[in-house]
């Protein structure tokens, strides 16, 4: 499904330079539901972009599902972050003039799908995070829950190949988190490949694979048992 | 792109996001507003003006120069300086034949006389003429007829008299054509009565009568009293009028440098200053407008750039959601187009009411300052192409500068 090998990467920062990725090896399977630890700095955010292709690394090799991510232009980029990947984010990042139904919408409007369509299946998609009655709302009147189970009917929308979330509860409460990870465990259970970034120990229990990151490297690259939620909510 | 421009999509993306700031978007606008509700202002006044100033020399053949003989400054050929000058019949012919660009040569002659009709009676200016004034001149005639080339053939001894005149010399509601005026002792039949012009040029005349009539109730002979010569509208009448003077010193023994031996009236010259003084208004209307529009448009292009940084990072999020650079430039031209051509159509709409405004207030009557103050459709259009364009242009600034910004760094949680 993904496989990375040598991924390098360093910033400018005034004269000198930060290496933040000193040769990342990783690869993940169709399924596979995996934890991106490590504290900051890291490099953990830094990967999640570049698998997002937010960012480009300086060497080494991204292939994602065969297709091999290097020297991508802004517009390819789009494309293939519309098809292949769905983002879900720490702080939602909800459009916040535009109704729950209108955000889960979008991705599928720059696939250049027919209004109506796109509305039946954003619908479709509002329904399986359990938050149809709330189509027509506008993000501020949900719950941060709610929010968040708007954001990933959004990143669903689109059905991409893989699923990124870049610590998905870090906004929200504990037992919220909960909902929103048993929700994310029920769509892998589906076969969704997830990849995520926290630096919660529980929530990284409730995937089914670890990767430690300290200074670039990859310290630990463990499978874990997986925690289910639903034991918490 | 049409299809992007039809999308009712595109415009709920316009909609929402000038919803989001309502205030800031209609401030924005009124720059753009403003502007070119100043063009269609000024420039329909200017129209209007123009308007005006042609209905005053409509009636006039504006490629125009009167000239009359005065006396000499200058010893010549033996004469001595202070020599009555007079122009003839036979110089009017010579001038029309030699001078190049001439369209008419038209003599006249003119008199003061006293008028006695029944018990009323007065004095006025009185002038030999000949049909051809009708059409340098164009008289508007009220009853009646003009002289014609019957009453110069035979001398006719008839009149038109101008309206003025016909209210002195007769009680209101009183039939003129056909009654006899006294001239200076002498029955004279009127045949038409014209209305009083809205500008006289040269010597006005509060009656006409044929020339041949004149000349011999006045034993003028050759000698006429001036004479009105109009070019074809290609050639200069300043030139013309030049020509003619040195053609006439000659004919006359003048000392060629003579500037005093003829004077003379050159209408076009007046003219053109005028023409000028309307082209400069509307230039600097345009100027002005123009400049009043582009500083509303870099407003609203100023505007929005806020507007982009403000919205970084859902730009950011559209991006990682799949919108390419070019479909969020487009959008934000879209907007900016938008915004300007709205507030421009507001402008011309209320720019059309204070056009309104101005006709029912100076636009009324036969002495109107402003007559039809208005702009062409050809105008509006122009304007409005000129605002797209500008609205495109100013939009591509914060176009660009919305997807300089990379996704990464639009997202990056603060």
């Amino acid at each position: 499904m993904l496989k990375i090998s040598q991924l390098h990467k360093s910033y400018k920062i005034g004269d000198s330079s930060l290496h933040v990725l000193k040769g990342i090896d990783l690869a993940v399977e169709e399924g596979e539901m995996v934890a991106i630890m490590g504290s900051s700095g890291s490099g953990k955010s830094t990967l999640l972009n570049i698998i997002g292709m937010l960012d480009e690394a300086d060497s080494g090799e991204y292939i994602l599902d065969g297709l091999p991510i290097k020297n991508l232009t802004e517009k390819k980029a789009a494309v293939y972050r519309n098809k292949f990947l769905g983002f879900i984010f720490q702080s939602f990042n909800l459009i916040n003039y535009k109704n729950a139904l209108e955000n889960v919408a979008l991705p599928l409007y720059y696939q250049g799908m027919k209004r109506k369509e796109r509305q039946e299946l954003a619908l479709f998609h509002l329904e399986k995070v359990g938050l149809s009655d709330w189509a027509h709302h506008l993000p501020k009147e949900l719950s941060g829950g709610q929010k968040q189970r708007v954001a990933i009917a959004r990143a669903l929308a689109a059905n991409p190949k893989l699923l990124l979330a870049d610590e998905p509860t870090g906004a929200l409460d504990t037992k919220t988190s909960h909902e929103i990870m048993a929700f994310i465990q029920h769509l892998n259970d589906e076969g969704k490949t997830i990849l995520m970034v926290t630096h919660e120990e529980d929530i990284a229990n409730m995937c089914k694979r670890i990767v430690r990151l300290r200074d670039g490297v990859i310290m630990e690259d463990k499978k874990v048992i997986q925690e289910r939620a639903e034991q918490y909510v | 792109m049409l299809r992007f421009l039809l999308d009712r999509d595109t415009w709920q993306e316009v909609f929402d996001s000038f919803n989001k700031n309502k205030l800031r978007s209609i401030l924005t606008m009124v720059g753009v507003w403003w502007g070119i509700l100043l063009l269609i202002a000024l420039l329909g006044s200017a129209r209007g003006l123009e308007n005006s100033f042609n209905r005053m020399f409509g009636s006039f053949a504006t490629n125009s120069v009167f000239i009359w003989g005065q006396s000499t400054s200058k010893p010549f050929k033996g004469f001595q300086e202070g020599r009555g000058v007079n122009l003839t019949l036979t110089d009017a012919k010579k001038i029309e034949e030699n001078v190049e660009g001439i369209e008419f040569v038209l003599p006249r002659s003119q008199q003061s006389v006293t008028i006695n009709h029944g018990f009323l009676s007065g004095s006025f200016q009185m002038a030999g003429d000949y049909p051809l004034l009708d059409q340098l001149q164009k008289k508007k005639l009220i009853h009646g007829r003009f002289i014609n080339q019957n009453d110069i053939d035979d001398r006719k001894k008839i009149a038109v008299i101008s309206e003025d005149t016909y209210k002195q010399l007769y009680e209101k509601d009183e039939e003129a054509i056909g009654t006899y005026i006294e001239i200076n002792a002498i029955n004279f039949k009127v045949v038409g009565v014209f209305e009083n012009g809205n500008v006289n040029m040269g010597p006005s005349s509060a009656l006409h009568i044929p020339f041949t009539t004149f000349q011999q109730i006045y034993n003028k002979g050759d000698r006429i009293g001036w004479m009105m010569i109009t070019g074809k509208p290609e050639f200069n009448i300043k030139q013309i009028e030049e020509d003619t003077k040195l053609l006439l010193k000659n004919l006359n023994d003048i000392h060629p440098e003579d500037q005093r031996a003829f004077g003379s009236f050159n209408l076009g010259k007046e003219f053109a200053k005028l023409t000028g003084f309307l082209i400069g208004m509307q230039f600097l209307t345009w100027f002005v407008g123009i400049a009043t529009l582009i500083a509303g448009v870099f407003a609203i292009g100023n505007i929005l750039l806020i507007t982009v940084k403000e919205r970084t990072k859902e730009i950011g999020v559209r991006r990682a959601l799949g919108a390419t650079p070019y479909e969020i430039k487009r959008q934000i031209v879209v907007e900016a187009v938008f915004l300007t051509l709205v507030a421009g159509v507001f402008g011309i709409i209320t720019g059309g009411w204070i056009l309104i405004g101005l006709d029912s207030a100076f636009g009324q009557g036969d002495d109107a300052a402003l007559v039809n103050a208005s702009v062409s459709i050809a105008v509006v259009f122009i304007s409005l192409i000129i605002l797209v364009i500008l609205g495109t242009l100013i939009g591509l600034i914060p176009a660009f500068k919305a997807t300089s910004i990379k996704p990464i760094e639009a997202l990056r949680e603060e």
